[in-house]
């Protein structure tokens, strides 16, 4: 008991204030993959980095909350879906920044300036060299037709990356005929929907089915582990719309406290250096044109990515959910 | 409750005044979740019923009668046979069961799921015997009640057998020399008897499946709970998932009503010896194979999976840092689970003492926080405390109430006041005003009736209640993300992490010192007897 009271008078005036030599990020990006370029970037600058990882949803909530007096200078989050819905709360404010525009293509930026693509992330297909001949492929389309009853995988309509790419599949197609797809693809399904890529490709590997749609640096992982694994990406709808890619990207808040660092922390991400950390960590692709990716990553070939701007995901998410809960796609 | 004050004891008002403030504290976060009613979202609720809704009430309800039976089963029958039988390693089965409560539901949910799968050893190995075997779905919702009722019976277990071993023997041997088989002196006589502490934590059980995301999840599982996420983070409308978890407490309301019921025309006996009955050999080997079966599932299992890919990761990102969560999640366990026994012992008092309607109602209300989903009600309380936080600046007054560790621990206070309070009431209760009244007679003061007669008698429960919240507190995932100050990072946030990124063999480490760190205090209370 006296224990507690001495550790209750302690919890006044926990969080003091931020100094100017500090900058503080909310960020849904997991702790191992964003602390070394947080490092990297307080050993050039001097400048500390607080940050605290959660959902994106629940941070956009937090910064919400706090309102005028957060101390949040940076959001830094996946999904432009995220992003969008942040920028649509009206919690973050607009960066122009020659650095920012020259480093990132527009098509990862938001419209307004809000916010800017970091990394990119490509969600293809994936089959199993055992059973499937990559001739029989082609699109994330052709995945509902009957050839592939039984035989197709995917991961739960929860999670954002399946919602922002039936989003960019309900700007291109049209809602009904994107519904048909859908459809297609859950009178396909060779058993439950999974919880994440990797369970999926597990049981692609086990022959519980043939073909699936994954994020690369998924299936990256898991090569990384297995040379010998029996799978392999096929870029989907080269001939027609390209590869769906969806990023990673960060965000200046309304109301941070040092916005001028912030955006300099911003530009610092989308120069070469940490380009090479951000994308190399996690197997995923820098969004600045002039930085090649991993030796890993490029063994898995070139390939023509959609030039839809990503924030099409997030104004069409909402629709794309509710396009899926009528599909019957968990 | 049928419990007479005694005259020297009455208490003035105030006292019922601090009950009832404690209640509002837990009803602040709640009132702000009911305020987005003000707010029409029929787009979004048209599409539910359109779509998903009912499906998700009939298998929330399908969760709930599975659970029930579940919980009811496992943890009344191995209370009984702990509290009452002898049989071979009863001593350390009796504290050993209580460990799959250690055992977050995410966790077991990811190792079963894992153990399951098509692509899991379990079915590998049986397509190895016969091949062509088409295989079973690990995503079924057996599998989910399973799941859920290894890690929520302990809840029913502690209180059942804090009941039993309270009866003792004499009322068992009464019903017996009347005539009564064992088994009918069980149903007749004990277990009324004991169905305080049963539907306490029944209801307990209840509210954490109600309440459980992580689990579903890894099951694909669709619930009322996710259909709360679904609306905030794929509709982005916090707004319409604050009216779903809102409606959320009809069914918890629900699990009252039933609690309440079960402790209706409850009875409450001497405490009798605690000495247990042989049995025979054969029968008393068959009751150790059960319990231990259980404690297989619930706990060795999923640990020995953990250990598996702790070994094969490597002792992958274990340094200083990790060290530090170790640190931190024991710290804030403890202090939460404090204040919390603190918090619940001074509800059940003014209750037993001022057993007045606003009292009782105040006390009911306090215990719902355990049933909202943690990252519904931490949205609740970090809206209320930024608002009081605001107001207290324009006062002139710097206090930082978001961010801070106080909105985090006060956080754990709203949500497992519950857990705490069960034990802590049924304890009270077995200190009978008669016994009080005796002390008293005899010249004792006060303060020596505290310490010589309270205190002794309430010890079991109030070791079982910290111990219980510490566990949770420990095991807290959302509302921990999302009010933890800066650099506390306990280690449900490294799981939740790496998790989220589907890296489940990296976080078997930090699952796995979490489940140790719930071995702590079970050690520690084995050593106190």
């Amino acid at each position: 008991m006296a224990v507690a009271l001495v550790a209750l008078s302690g919890l006044w005036g926990c969080s003091e204030p931020t100094s100017d030599n500090e900058l503080v990020v909310y960020t849904s990006r997991n702790d191992h993959l964003i602390k070394p370029v947080f490092d990297a970037y307080t050993e050039e600058t001097g400048i500390t980095i607080r940050y605290i990882t959660d959902n994106a949803s629940a941070l956009a909530a937090r910064i919400q909350a706090e309102g005028e007096r957060t101390p949040a200078d940076l959001l830094i989050t996946v999904d432009a879906g995220n992003l969008w819905n942040a920028a649509q709360m009206e919690l973050l404010q607009p960066v122009e920044s020659v650095v920012l525009d020259a480093n990132v293509p527009d098509s990862f930026t938001d419209p307004n300036k809000l916010w800017f693509g970091l990394t990119k992330r490509a969600r293809t297909i994936v089959y199993s060299t055992e059973r499937v001949n990559p001739d029989e492929l082609s699109s994330y389309e052709a995945l509902a037709e009957p050839e592939w009853k039984g035989r197709l995988c995917l991961r739960t309509s929860k999670k954002v990356y399946n919602q922002s790419l039936v989003a960019t599949m309900i700007e291109r197609l049209g809602t009904e005929k994107a519904e048909q797809v859908v459809s297609g693809w859950v009178g396909n399904l060779a058993t439950d929907v999974f919880s994440n890529d990797t369970a999926l490709m597990e049981a692609i590997v086990a022959g519980q089915c043939d073909v699936g749609i994954v994020n690369t640096y998924y299936y990256g992982r898991m090569k990384r582990d297995n040379a010998q694994l029996p799978l392999s990406l096929f870029w989907a709808n080269q001939d027609v719309s390209g590869v769906h890619i969806n990023i990673s990207g960060g965000a200046v808040t309304k109301y941070a406290p040092h916005p001028e660092q912030a955006k300099a922390l911003l530009e610092w991400m989308t120069r070469p250096e940490a380009q090479h950390l951000l994308a190399e960590i996690n197997l995923e692709y820098p969004v600045n044109p002039s930085v090649e990716p991993a030796e890993e990553v490029k063994s898995w070939g070139e390939f023509r990515e959609d030039d839809l701007n990503v924030s099409v995901a997030g104004a069409l998410q909402v629709e794309a959910v509710k396009l899926m809960d009528r599909a019957g796609y968990r | 409750m049928q419990d007479r004050s005694t005259p020297s004891l009455r208490l003035p008002g105030l006292h019922g005044a601090s009950a009832i403030a404690l209640a509002l504290l837990v009803l602040v976060p709640i009132l702000v979740l009911l305020s987005a009613w003000h707010q029409q979202q029929w787009e979004t609720w048209q599409h539910l019923l359109d779509t998903v809704l009912w499906r998700l009430v009939g298998n929330t309800l399908l969760l709930m009668v599975g659970v029930t039976v579940g919980v009811l089963t496992l943890g009344v029958s191995l209370a009984w046979c702990v509290a009452t039988l002898d049989f071979p390693g009863r001593r350390w089965l009796e504290w050993a069961l209580f460990l799959p409560m250690a055992m977050p539901a995410y966790v077991l949910a990811f190792v079963m799921v894992d153990l399951l799968d098509y692509a899991g050893p379990i079915q590998s190995q049986l397509r190895s015997w016969w091949p062509g075997l088409s295989g079973f779905s690990a995503r079924h919702p057996l599998w989910v009640v399973v799941t859920l009722t290894l890690v929520l019976y302990p809840y029913v277990y502690m209180l059942a057998r804090l009941a039993f071993q309270a009866q003792g023997r004499a009322v068992l041997e009464q019903a017996r020399i009347l005539g009564d088989g064992p088994l009918r002196a069980f149903f007749k006589v004990a277990l009324p008897m004991a169905r305080p502490g049963i539907a306490a934590g029944l209801a307990l059980a209840l509210m954490e499946t109600l309440a459980d995301f992580g689990a579903v999840s890894v099951f694909n599982f669709d619930t009322f709970t996710t259909a709360i996420y679904k609306s905030w983070y794929g509709l982005f409308n916090l707004q319409a998932a604050a009216q779903l978890a809102s409606l959320l407490l009809l069914f918890v309301l629900v699990a009252l009503v039933l609690e309440r019921r079960g402790r209706r025309r409850a009875r409450y006996s001497e405490l009798g010896g605690r000495q247990v009955v042989r049995v025979r050999p054969r029968q008393a080997w068959l009751i150790s194979l059960f319990a231990f079966a259980v404690l297989f599932l619930g706990f060795l299992l999923p640990v020995s999976r953990l250990l598996y890919w702790v070994v094969g990761t490597g002792l992958h990102g274990v340094d200083l840092r990790f060290a530090n969560l170790v640190w931190r999640t024991f710290l804030l366990g403890g202090m939460a689970a404090s204040l919390v026994l603190m918090l619940a012992s001074w509800l059940a008092w003014v209750k037993r003492h001022q057993p007045s309607r606003a009292v009782s109602a105040s006390v009911q209300l306090a215990t719902l926080g355990y049933a909202l989903p943690g990252s519904v009600l931490a949205v609740g309380i970090m809206v209320s405390f930024s608002a009081v936080q605001g107001g207290l600046q324009d006062l002139g007054l710097s206090v930082p109430l978001v961010g801070g560790l106080l909105a985090l621990v006060l956080a754990y206070v709203v949500r497992f006041l519950a857990v705490a309070y069960g034990p802590v009431e049924n304890a009270l209760q077995q200190v009978r005003p008669k016994l009080v009244e005796a002390a008293r007679t005899l010249g004792a003061t006060s303060s020596e009736v505290g310490r010589r007669v309270y205190l002794p008698m309430m010890l079991p429960g109030l070791f079982t209640a910290l111990l219980m919240v510490g566990i949770d507190v420990m095991k807290e995932m959302p509302a921990t993300l999302l009010l933890r100050p800066f650099g506390w990072d306990t280690l449900a946030v490294r799981i939740y992490e790496l998790t989220s990124e589907g890296e489940w063999q990296r976080a078997a480490a930090p699952s796995l010192t979490l489940v140790l760190l719930g071995l702590l205090p079970v050690i520690l209370l084995t050593r106190k007897r």
